[in-house]
């Protein structure tokens, strides 16, 4: 029939709709039968992992927002409200508030995990450079969320971070009041806050669909970094990936579970539990643990705006970064040397996180700096070298061929059981 | 290259959990009823702690987050609540619309012993006294430090100055404190003939301040063991299935 869809799907009904608007051929093509290389491992799970805990975040932040008030003399006791009189207010607030760290945590793995098998080369850059806008607009909700509760670490923190745009030549005391809505923040910084805190979810929602959409249409990268060559090397999406990811979901939701039962603020400050006052800085101002490193990097430098400038730049540098490694071959497997210098970063990221947490002091004031130079070396330096004298190994010909060995036709259950795992 | 998801998360959540600014001094730790993932209040000490707040502790301390009837929670029947609340007066409006008091319901939230924050200071040399709902939560390892901070008076060492109206604590951060302790032996007399040390009265207002901090908890536990197990077999069960599945692959 002209103008519809020719659908494949028997079911009547489904067929009907499907033959007027092709969501289910579409979702059959994308998450079903989607050719998926066969050869992942655990660290793949992650990005699934992070969706579901978008979900979770959506759900109960909806939830949340239906019994809290945004002004600031409610705000506090609105949220304690949640925690006492709401049913399973305090599951709602506890899986939200953890929800973010533990989204960071798979947003984090999920980010390594593309550093160490080189996902973001090429034809992946803009899937990538997505993903780091994702991370951005995920700390800027993180951010104005951790405000909502109004307490002392609340209010305070928000004026640190606020107060670095002042940083900004000639603007930027007028940029921080605009921002403020006022001359400190106050009421009208909370409500506008609040207004973002429940808007930038969706916009990470519509950019997750882009990125996943740009994943699709390059299909995903390997622990090998090598191109599927042949249907040989795929797996239909489901039920293979949905069963394993579905394993590392269950295991992090374990996770989860523990610390929102026994463990609920172990991610907290204790001085959010003090309702906001002006007229009182607490003894430290420390932000959430998942913006520790870029507030040593911001720390480590002895001039404000060269600060603010280098905490920007270290996800700047993430952004540009498939073009300053100048390797051709994806995965630190066959890299000799980058599978070593990879695991300086994140060494240095863990070194930059527990410099946050501690006063500007000796020693940590030296380790922070040596741990920001190496972070913007290892992008801008090492990276771009590397690429140049570093000698890959062989890369293999095909995902299969290293469980071929030879390339022989299909292997028989008893030699494949004998082989590495992929 | 084949490392462990689990190590790796594991290690970054006990990377996280430790890098809170360095305390003063390491406190003690003191065994809770309401510690580990069985822990629950013990009911007989919350209730005792009930009656060192009301006796001592509510002179200056509000606790304007809490109810009368969230004292069913510490094992109190309807009546015992009841007749709590009624001991205090709270503002209301006759039928007429003019101001009046009537007895307190167990609807009400505990009263608190001031009407603003300025009363508070005009009566108590320029010091505010923190309301007591939050403050296990509010402090680093709250319950050792506030069981720290009742039993932490004694005499300056040699050498320091105290300021005006002031007291050597050792647990408060700066060692100067403006409360004066509050809790002597036998500054309450039990019911059930508990002797009333200072550390029992601390232990016990401790215990209850705990249960008024985090009055879920009891639930939020038993609901964590429940959701512990059903992943646990949902991760076996998953397992399974991804073997069945995966078998004819490699």
């Amino acid at each position: 029939m002209a103008g519809l869809h020719k659908s494949e799907i028997e079911n009547p009904v489904l067929a009907w709709i499907d033959t007027r608007l092709p969501v289910i051929t579409l979702l059959q093509k994308e998450y079903g039968v989607f050719p998926t290389p066969k050869n992942f491992n655990y660290w793949w799970n992650f990005g699934a992992i992070a969706m579901v805990i978008l979900g979770i975040m959506i759900a109960t932040g909806i939830f949340l927002a239906m019994n809290y008030t945004p002004q600031k003399d409610m705000a506090f006791d609105s949220v304690e409200r949640i925690m006492r009189d709401v049913n399973f207010g305090w599951l709602l607030r506890y899986a939200h508030a953890n929800g973010a760290s533990f989204f960071f945590i798979a947003v984090y793995i999920h980010m390594f995990r593309g550093l160490y098998y080189g996902s973001y080369k090429t034809p992946r850059e803009l899937l990538w450079m997505i993903g780091v806008v994702l991370l951005l607009l995920m700390m800027a909700t993180a951010f104005m969320g951790y405000v909502l509760p109004w307490g002392q670490m609340s209010y305070w923190g928000a004026t640190v971070i606020t107060n670095l745009f002042s940083a900004i030549p000639l603007v930027g005391e007028s940029v921080v009041t605009w921002l403020w809505g006022g001359f400190s923040v106050d009421n009208p910084t909370l409500n506008r806050f609040f207004a973002l805190h429940y808007l930038l979810p969706f916009v990470i929602l519509a950019v997750v669909f882009l990125h996943v959409a740009a994943l699709h249409v390059t299909g995903s990268n390997n622990p090998l970094g090598i191109d599927v060559k042949s249907p040989q090397d795929t797996l239909p999406f489901h039920p293979y990936y949905t069963v394993k990811d579905s394993i590392g979901l269950c295991v992090f939701f374990l996770l989860y579970v523990i610390v929102i039962c026994f463990f609920p603020n172990m991610f907290g400050d204790p001085d959010n539990y003090i309702p906001a006052n002006p007229l009182a800085t607490p003894a430290e101002i420390v932000p959430e643990w998942y913006f520790l490193p870029f507030y040593a990097i911001l720390r480590s430098i002895p001039n404000k705006l060269g600060g603010v400038v280098m905490m920007f730049g270290a996800i700047a540098v993430l952004f540009v970064l498939p073009w300053l490694d100048t390797s051709k071959v994806r995965s630190a497997r066959f890299r000799p040397i980058y599978r070593l210098v990879f695991w300086l970063l994140p060494v240095s990221c863990v070194l930059l996180g527990m410099v946050g947490a501690h006063r500007p002091e000796e020693p940590w004031l030296t380790i922070g700096r040596l741990a920001t130079l190496y972070y913007f070396a290892h992008f801008l330096v090492i990276l771009p070298m590397l690429g140049r004298f570093e000698r890959p190994l062989p890369l293999p010909e095909s995902i299969s061929q290293p469980v071929l060995r030879g390339g022989g036709p299909l292997p028989s259950h008893a030699t494949a059981q004998t082989m590495e795992k992929p | 290259m084949r490392p462990a998801p689990l190590a790796l998360l594991a290690g970054l959540l006990l990377g996280v959990a430790s890098p809170a600014p360095a305390q003063e001094e390491k406190l003690a730790h003191q065994d809770w009823s309401f510690s580990g993932v069985f822990g629950t209040f013990d009911r007989a000490a919350a209730q005792r702690g009930l009656q060192v707040y009301r006796e001592v502790c509510s002179n200056c301390h509000s606790l304007n987050l809490a109810y009368y009837r969230n004292l069913a929670g510490i094992g109190l029947n309807d009546e015992q609540i009841k007749a709590i609340a009624a001991g205090v007066q709270v503002p209301t409006l006759d039928d007429t619309g003019q101001p009046t008091e009537r007895p307190g319901l167990p609807q009400d939230r505990f009263k608190a012993p001031f009407a603003n924050e300025k009363a508070a200071r005009a009566a108590l040399n320029g010091a505010l006294p923190p309301d007591l709902s939050d403050i296990v939560k509010a402090r680093a390892d709250g319950p050792d430090y506030v069981y720290a901070l009742l039993t932490g008076y004694g005499d300056p060492p040699a050498g320091m100055k105290l300021g005006e109206g002031m007291y050597y604590n050792k647990a408060f951060p700066g060692h100067q404190i403006a409360m004066p302790p509050p809790l002597q032996d036998g500054q309450v007399s039990y019911a059930d003939g508990t002797k009333a040390t200072i550390e029992q009265e601390a232990h016990d207002v401790v215990t209850f301040l705990t249960y008024i901090a985090n009055p879920e908890m009891e639930q939020r536990k038993r609901i964590g063991v429940k959701m512990v197990l059903f992943l646990l077999v949902l991760t076996g069960l998953t397992y399974a299935v991804k073997r069945k599945v995966w078998a004819d692959v490699h």
